[in-house]
């Protein structure tokens, strides 16, 4: 009887203290999971939105396990602490559907970036870039540093890697009107195996004496192949570039084997889609063609499926090299 | 004439006061933590107690706690089942391909129980029919089901169940309260009823307590674990049906890790992991405390590695704090002697 009463004083204390006590707009961070130092960039990149949108708090949380399942479970508990509204990676495009919808329904704003929903799970969508942008940096990153232009080779991942091929497609066909000079010599598949690439870069050297350029559309590619420049003394006659992992990649950029390369930035990424969702919570409505600013990044308009791209791959060379190195 | 048949006396199991023993036994342990674990949320954050809260927080567990059910029972015989995630993969995999073929819900329902009833039958046949270890066996069928899962899917994924079919994970019966829910308490009624008022379930203690004098005792061991065995493949089948249901959607990846999950509620729940003690009551308050801690912490956006460490300090401190308290009731015994 003692206990009931106690209880009962407890949850009247706890019902008083229910009474809402923030005012302010709570944003939460959804991650795959946490412990990741992509998405903690994502982080840093959310609180700067935060700091400069000044009434703004953002809550950064995600599973342990990188599970759809387990993501559901933030989601609740975001529903029920009543957020204004939800960014989210998502570990799965159609599990997380039925909870988002759910919170939609609560009238909490849902943004997807990096890995996105479903259409009917979210209000918008923000991939880190688009094929067209990717195409156009690769072939960009090669020729910032020949400027007489000359034979360059692309190391790609499997031949029948989806998302690769489709940037070489729209490398190729942005290479006649806007890089005149650069001639491809050759596309090779290291099928993302560190021995394979290997051979295909040793191969594409041997085959071609007059290159001047390796572009590695993936970030064991860009390895291998810097790696072969590296131990073959080529460093400054071919120039390594494509897409890599700031941490992996850091020494070739530190031994002169690569100028630059590029990949997305996560720290933008998280700023955008902060500041996507705030003007969702502000009364915008996301429709196709509806054009988003998105503070420093710069604005994005959306497409048919109300996803929308955020910029050019980031670059990473000597001067930021060693700072990104440190985060992913 | 007087009635000189007397009715037999019954014996109680313990010769303690029944109110005593009720709340020194475990479930009463759990029963105060779980009390506790309730109040401490409803102090930490303003939005624990909302109807909606608290119903949101069941779907946490009532899944895990379906299968935990039936390995309480399986675990108490000596046995165990580390295939039960990967039965939940392989259920909906061929409940989201018979979707591809255009089954309706009923159909669907059928196929998902009928798949985790299989799974269970074939683990059951390879633990007693070919006298098997049932932890390596089941180790062996958690790749071997899930595997077909990936087989069958790759990276693709099924969609596109019917309303009527996601309302099993969906759905409410009553205002807050969830068909999950309401399923979850008739199967905790019924597993109680079974373990603890059957001579069904006097058998799986017996066996679990010393298989061989129970199977000279006239207990038909094998077919009695093979049960066991049907059940749980059963219980995972129908936690297939409502994980499904909920996520709306089938990859191979479904419900990875759920068994060790399980097996922390059923061992939460005071069944000794060597088989021969536990109650259904314990299991169910375990799933209850495991819901209250993650939905908890969640509220307060304690980061998941946190929520870990959490629960695994809490299994420790329940599973120390009887023996400790035996410790010290034997050393104030022999000092007084």
């Amino acid at each position: 009887m003692k206990l009931f009463k106690v209880l009962a004083a407890t949850t009247a204390v706890a019902v008083l203290l229910a009474a809402p006590a923030y005012a302010q707009t709570r944003i939460a961070l959804v991650v795959k999971s946490l412990g990741n130092g992509f998405f903690d960039a994502a982080n840093k990149g959310a609180q700067e939105a935060a700091a400069e949108l000044g009434d703004v708090e953002v809550i950064y949380t995600g599973p342990t396990a990188a599970t759809a399942e387990a993501q559901i479970e933030v989601v609740n508990s975001l529903i029920a602490q009543q957020v204004d509204a939800i960014a989210i990676s998502a570990n799965d495009p159609d599990a997380l559907v039925p909870a988002l919808q759910r919170a939609m329904q609560r009238g909490i704003k849902v943004v997807s970036f990096d890995s996105g929903v479903a259409e009917e799970g979210r209000q918008i969508h923000l991939n880190p870039s688009d094929t067209a942008l990717i195409g156009e940096t690769i072939i960009k990153l090669a020729a910032d540093y020949l400027p007489e232009g000359g034979d360059v080779a692309i190391l790609s991942a499997a031949s029948t890697a989806t998302n690769q091929n489709a940037w070489i497609d729209a490398a190729k066909a942005a290479l006649p009107e806007k890089f005149p000079n650069i001639n491809l010599v050759a596309t090779v598949y290291g099928d993302d195996d560190s021995v394979k690439s290997t051979d295909e870069a040793k191969g594409l050297i041997a085959a071609y004496p007059d290159l001047k350029a390796i572009i590695a559309p993936t970030t064991v590619g860009v390895v291998a192949a810097a790696q072969v420049v590296t131990d073959q003394n080529l460093i400054g006659k071919i120039n390594v570039t494509g897409l890599a992992l700031p941490s992996e990649f850091k020494q070739f950029i530190d031994n002169g084997a690569s100028q630059a390369v590029a990949l997305w930035n996560p720290i933008d990424l998280g700023y955008s889609a902060v500041m996507l969702a705030d003007q969702l919570i502000d009364g915008k409505e996301a429709a196709p063609g509806e054009t988003f600013s998105i503070g420093r990044v710069g604005e994005v308009t959306l497409d048919d499926t109300n996803a929308a791209a955020m910029a050019v791959p980031f670059q990473f060379d000597k001067t930021n090299i060693e700072e990104f190195a440190a985060i992913y | 004439m007087t009635d000189t048949t007397a009715t037999p006396r019954r014996l109680p199991n313990r010769l303690d006061n029944p109110f005593k023993s009720t709340v020194l036994s475990w479930e009463g342990l759990l029963v105060l933590v779980a009390v506790a674990i309730f109040i401490l949320n409803s102090f930490a954050s303003p939005y624990f107690l909302n109807e909606w809260s608290l119903s949101d927080m069941t779907f946490n567990f009532t899944e895990k706690a379906l299968i935990a059910l039936a390995m309480a029972l399986l675990i108490i015989s000596g046995e165990i089942d580390l295939s039960v995630a990967a039965i939940i993969a392989l259920a909906s995999t061929l409940m989201g391909w018979a979707l591809q073929f255009g089954a309706d819900t009923p159909v669907l329902v059928a196929i998902g129980v009928g798949t985790g009833i299989a799974c269970g039958a074939f683990n059951g046949f390879l633990v007693t029919g070919l006298k098997l270890p049932s932890i390596v066996v089941t180790i062996g069928t958690m790749s071997l089901f899930r595997g077909i899962s990936f087989i069958i899917l790759g990276d693709q994924s099924f969609k596109g169940y019917p309303p009527s079919f996601s309302w099993f994970g969906q759905g409410y019966v009553w205002w807050v309260i969830s068909f999950e829910l309401v399923l979850f308490l008739v199967c905790a009624a019924v597993y109680f009823v079974l373990l603890q008022r059957t001579n069904f379930g006097r058998r799986v203690y017996a066996i679990g307590n010393n298989d061989v004098a129970a199977e000279f005792s006239g207990v038909r061991v094998a077919r009695t674990k093979f049960v066991l065995f049907c059940l749980t493949g059963l219980m995972s089948g129908m936690a297939a049906v409502l994980l499904t249901a909920r996520l709306g959607s089938t990859r191979p990846s479904i419900a990875e890790g759920w068994e060790l999950e399980a097996i922390t509620m059923v061992v939460l729940g005071g069944v000794s992991i060597l088989g021969g003690a536990g109650t259904i009551v314990g299991v169910v308050l375990a799933a209850l405390i495991m819901g209250l801690v993650t939905f908890g912490l969640g509220l307060l956006n304690v980061p998941g590695i946190v929520m870990s460490i959490f629960i695994g300090a809490l299994l420790i401190l329940v599973i120390a704090l009887p023996i400790l308290w035996r410790m010290w009731r034997q050393r104030t015994a022999v000092r007084s002697a």
